[in-house]
């Protein structure tokens, strides 16, 4: 299971570089996602996979056989980066949103007003005057 | 003294405050540190140095070590009994100037970093303070920082001195290795075993790079003169009688720990001269007052460089004197300059003229002056010259030393009249135009004279009764040469070959001075021609160099795609990675066999499931197909939870997949399409990339699982979770007690994400959806005209499934500490019920059936948290201590603060779930 786990932890990973590399906003957002799953699985695994044997304790005597539950710590650490996944894509989501709203465009290459270097200076001004246009519009 | 330093640093940081209500009384106010500092140091002068220690970073070596020696002294009394003239002169100088506090503020400031550079006895400690007076200058050089020559003047001297005090402190660092100690004491009675060190020439060039920098020497003389774009106080405190002399006073300090062999006695002598030299013939190029001063002052410096160098008994002894008579006389003719811009509005040698009769305090306080800089009878600086030429005289192969000195000092010597004399008596004699407004010319308020007045007076006192200093020359004598020599001070020696020379001086400094206004401006042109070669240029063309290659590599490495960064990022970890495999060897095949075992038939069609799902992600271009898929992935992903005995994590899992689909489903139709921007060429390479980064991630993986060493902090979590935190569900217990300081600090961040949201939605927006809400709650009866067709079944439904969800969700809640479930999931579980009703009705509807903004039901689990954590504080314990209630709750088991904890988590998570959704579906109404 390790194995087969591990090559979809890869794919998904791969799948989500890929989606990453585009220039598209949203597909960038989407490749965050499946970065994310794709971690969480290699965090998984770095805990031994174990079946049906949750870290739940099941008696409470003086000696507790540690060797047969699962490894909590992963699971710990998996179920705050799947919350804190949850705030960043929202926060990503809404981000997206308003930049398209705003600037109306949704390649990647066209948002790079803002911190490209000794670029032609009057281009720059140029995309800067679009956005405040657009910014009054979008207020309307 | 440390008690001194740590006033003067607490003073420094008060005292702009103070002046908006002191006013003018500021300067005394602050001057009174000083002569605390002076009064303290003058009974210091005959009791024997200690060292004061307060340990500081024992492990770093790095203590507070002070010890006040007779070298310590003499610069301590400059710094304080100038420094305390210097305020008062400069609350004058400034008045009315904005940034007046600023400016007592920096000078103490400096002035405490001062006394620490000369009284620290740890190497460390030292550095420490000597950055502090490089940057207490560079905030000073550029005090009229409106003034771009002033901030380039700031920046080259910090550079300068920065470079030099880096130099410095790695030959620190390789005395320390040499010696095992950072004590300076330590080092100067180790000195032998430093000088025979292999490290020793390099010990030796760092230490002078530091402090030929900081005192100008050649070829780094270049700063000082631009230094003078400060106000005249700042110019006539740091960088002529006080910090400038850090440099020499460093290479007197380390003369018993590096002295003594041959290339010290040659490198320091010639330096020396060669800036004696190279200053004298620029300052001849000058015309204005305070540059003029300025080269004297590196002429000076290099003239304290040679003595120490020349290491007999007169030169230390010599040294001593000439630090004191320099600091008075320097002193007094940069305040006296100052007063004349001040009130004539120049400093044009070539312009002023006949101020005696105009400024007669000022023509009193600069007329010693002069006399003591030229080393004329019967001043202070007569005594130090022919202590300089005794030294000279002393020194073996003396004939181009004496020369050098002569000429140097002849030349110096006719700046000071230049500077001291000409103003005052000079003949009007130039055309009418260039004429300063002479009428207005007027001897400003006793602050603008009484300062150099002071300093000039106590260069005829001490001219006249060199006794008096005795005591001080002598115990710093000792304390550079670590020999008791017996020495008198005398203002006449008789008819001695010192005074030869010292005639030849005045000679040659009468003859230039006279042909000044014949000399300047030929010496202007030929300066003017040989400047591309000059150190400053070079300088200039260094730092241009190094901006170009700058923006260079920043052209390189930020293009602003981010494509490339991710590209850049993976393909150098690859890289590293395959290095590392390559060296230490992985079996792949043994990794594959031990990982192949156990596999169930629904682990393989889950694995299938998300395999297609993610391919497929990647290659629709319908956004609803692309949510509907990421569902499926994530589903999945729940269910290998599940199945490998991690039920808490499913049960997230699968609500925030719930909520991510709801939040998707409603912004989804103002997302941007999903159009194919990129050519097939790079969707290869693309692919490529991502491959490589998903096949490390596979062996990454396969390694993590193969390590077969189990951690330990596992066992003491499953062994002690249930003794120490009452509670079964080991994962439960970790996040809200074992770990709870790392999720205080997660839902603090999801606040914060939640916050940013409202932050995006925009102010303006959010009075309209207020205004929207309002009229809505009038509109409701007309729901039908709404635009969007409703079904009914599925208010119906959610009208009576939220309040089960949200009772299911307190049950989890409840039940989280021992059994699968927790405050993550039950808030998760009730905000998707909310999230249910709104969908069915509106998502201001959710609003309307809660009491409180989900704003407020934030702030009210941040402090149910907070309280929960800090609780243990009030009883005495550490912070996040348990606390638990001996008997155990109808329904509810043990309780304690771990399980108040998670009800605060449990409210943030509903709140913030609740406003990020509500307000991307706010947004959507709008549109």
């Amino acid at each position: 299971m390790t194995l087969l786990l591990a090559v979809t932890a890869g794919i998904l990973f791969a799948t989500g570089l890929y989606m990453m590399l585009r220039r598209s906003l949203v597909k960038i957002l989407i490749g965050l996602l499946l970065l994310s799953y794709a971690v969480n699985l290699l965090l998984f695994s770095s805990g031994k996979l174990t079946p049906g044997k949750p870290p739940i304790i099941s008696f409470t005597g003086a000696s507790i056989i540690t060797a047969n539950y699962a490894d909590p710590v992963p699971q710990v650490l998996i179920l705050t980066a799947i919350v804190i996944s949850f705030g960043l894509t929202a926060f990503a989501v809404v981000l997206i949103l308003k930049a398209h709203q705003t600037i109306g465009v949704d390649d990647l290459d066209q948002l790079r007003a803002t911190d490209v270097l000794s670029e032609e200076d009057h281009t720059r001004e140029l995309d800067l005057e679009e956005i405040d246009h657009c910014e009054s519009e979008g207020d309307e | 003294m440390l008690f001194f330093l740590g006033a003067g640093f607490i003073l420094a940081a008060l005292i702009p405050f103070f002046h908006r209500i002191t006013g003018r009384w500021t300067a005394y106010i602050a001057s009174l540190y000083p002569i605390a500092v002076f009064i303290y140091l003058l009974q210091r002068i005959n009791s024997p140095a200690q060292r004061h220690t307060i340990s500081w970073v024992p492990s770093l070596g790095l203590d507070f070590s002070i010890r006040l020696d007779g070298l310590s002294l003499i610069l301590a009394f400059l710094v304080s009994g100038i420094g305390a003239l210097v305020l008062i002169y400069g609350g004058a100088y400034l008045k009315n100037h904005p940034y007046l506090g600023r400016f007592y503020g920096l000078i103490l400031f400096f002035m405490a970093s001062m006394l620490g550079v000369v009284s620290s006895d740890n190497a460390l400690l030292l550095f420490g303070f000597w950055e502090l007076t490089g940057i207490s200058s560079f905030l000073l050089i550029g005090f009229d920082h409106d003034n771009p020559s002033a901030r380039a003047a700031a920046w080259q001297a910090l550079l300068v001195t920065g470079a030099g005090s880096l130099a410095m402190l790695i030959g620190f660092i390789l005395i320390f290795q040499v010696t095992g100690s950072w004590s300076l004491l330590t080092w100067i009675e180790n000195g032998a075993l430093v000088k025979v060190s292999s490290h020793y020439p390099a010990i030796f060039w760092l230490i002078l790079a530091g402090a030929a920098t900081k005192s100008a020497q050649f070829p780094f003389h270049f700063w000082l003169p631009n230094a003078m774009a400060a106000p005249t106080p700042i110019s006539a405190y740091l960088h002529s009688a006080t910090m400038v002399k850090a440099g020499v006073f460093l290479l007197a300090r380390f003369l018993p720990v590096l002295g003594g062999t041959l290339l010290w006695k040659t490198t320091l002598p010639i330096l020396g001269i060669l800036t004696l030299l190279t200053a004298g013939l620029l300052m001849i190029a000058q015309h204005d007052l305070k540059k003029l001063l300025a080269y004297t002052t590196v002429g000076a410096l290099g003239l304290m460089v040679c003595l120490i160098g020349l290491e007999n008994k007169y030169a230390i002894e010599a040294l001593v004197v000439f630090i004191l008579a320099h600091g008075l006389y320097k002193g007094a003719l940069f305040l006296v300059s100052g007063s004349i811009d001040h009130s004539t509005g120049t400093r044009d040698v070539r312009i002023l003229y006949g101020l005696a009769k105009k400024m007669p305090f000022s023509l009193a306080a600069a007329l010693p002056a002069a006399l003591s800089m030229a080393g004329i009878l019967p001043l202070l600086g007569f005594v130090a010259k022919e202590l300089v030429y005794e030294a000279g005289i002393a020194s073996p192969k003396n004939a181009l030393l004496m020369i050098g000195m002569m000429l140097g000092n002849g030349l110096m010597a006719a700046g000071a009249g230049w500077v001291g004399v000409k103003p005052f008596f000079k003949r009007q004699s130039t055309p009418e135009e260039r004429d300063f407004h002479r009428d207005h010319v007027h001897e400003g308020s006793f602050a603008f004279w009484l300062p150099p007045l002071i300093l000039s007076f106590l260069s005829l006192t001490f001219g006249l009764a060199p006794g008096l200093l005795l005591p001080l020359v002598k115990s710093a004598v000792t304390a550079v040469t670590l020999q008791n020599i017996d020495f008198k001070l005398a203002l006449w020696h008789g008819f001695t070959p010192a005074l030869g020379w010292s005639a030849l001086t005045l000679l040659l400094a009468g003859l230039v001075y006279l042909m000044y206004s014949k000399l300047e401006p030929r010496a202007f042109t030929i300066f003017n021609h040989l400047k591309p070669f000059g150190p400053a240029d070079l300088y200039d063309r260094g730092i241009q160099n190094l901006k170009r290659l700058a923006a260079w590599q920043t052209r390189i490495l930020q293009s602003g795609y981010l494509r490339r960064y991710i590209i850049t990022i993976i393909m150098t970890t690859v890289f590293f990675a395959v290095l590392i495999i390559a060296r230490y060897g992985i079996e792949l095949s043994r990794l594959i066999s031990f990982s192949i075992s156990g596999v169930r038939f629904y682990d393989v069609i889950l694995t299938i499931i998300i395999i297609v799902s993610a391919i497929l992600a990647t290659r629709t271009q319908s956004r609803l197909a692309t949510i509907a898929l990421l569902g499926s992935i994530g589903y999945s992903i729940a269910l290998i939870y599940l199945f490998y005995s991690a039920p808490d994590l499913a049960m997230v899992q699968i609500a925030i997949e719930t909520l991510t689909v709801i939040l998707f489903i409603l912004v989804i139709y103002r997302l941007p399409k999903f159009d194919r921007i990129t050519t097939p060429p790079r969707r290869r390479l693309d692919i490529v990339v991502a491959a490589l980064g998903g096949g490390l991630m596979t062996i990454l993986m396969l390694l993590v699982s193969s390590a077969t060493v189990g951690s330990p902090l596992t066992d003491y979590y499953l062994q002690n979770s249930v003794a120490l935190a009452n509670g079964r569900n080991v994962v439960n217990v970790i996040l809200v007690d074992f770990r709870g300081l790392d999720t205080f600090g997660e839902i603090s961040v999801l606040a914060i994400a939640a916050l940013g949201v409202l932050a995006l939605i925009g102010p303006s927006l959010q009075k309209k959806i207020t205004a929207q809400i309002l009229n809505e709650a009038g509109d409701r009866n007309n729901a039908g005209k709404s635009r969007i067709h409703r079904s009914i079944i599925l208010p119906v439904a959610a009208r009576y499934l939220m309040p089960l969800m949200l009772l299911f969700s307190i049950f989890l809640l409840i039940r989280g500490h021992n059994e699968a479930g927790g405050g993550f999931v039950g808030g998760l579980v009730a905000a998707a019920g909310f999230m249910l009703y709104g969908i069915a009705e509106s998502p201001q509807a959710i609003l309307r059936l809660i009491p409180l903004q989900p704003r407020a039901i934030m702030a009210i689990g941040l402090s149910i948290a907070v309280l929960s954590v800090s609780m243990p504080l009030f009883t005495g314990l550490p912070l996040m201590t348990g606390l638990w209630y001996p008997q155990p709750v109808a329904f509810l088991g043990k309780i304690g603060t771990p399980l108040l904890f998670d009800v605060g988590v449990y409210l943030i998570v509903i709140a913030i779930t609740l406003m990020i959704l509500i307000n991307a579906a706010r947004e959507e109404s709008l549109r």
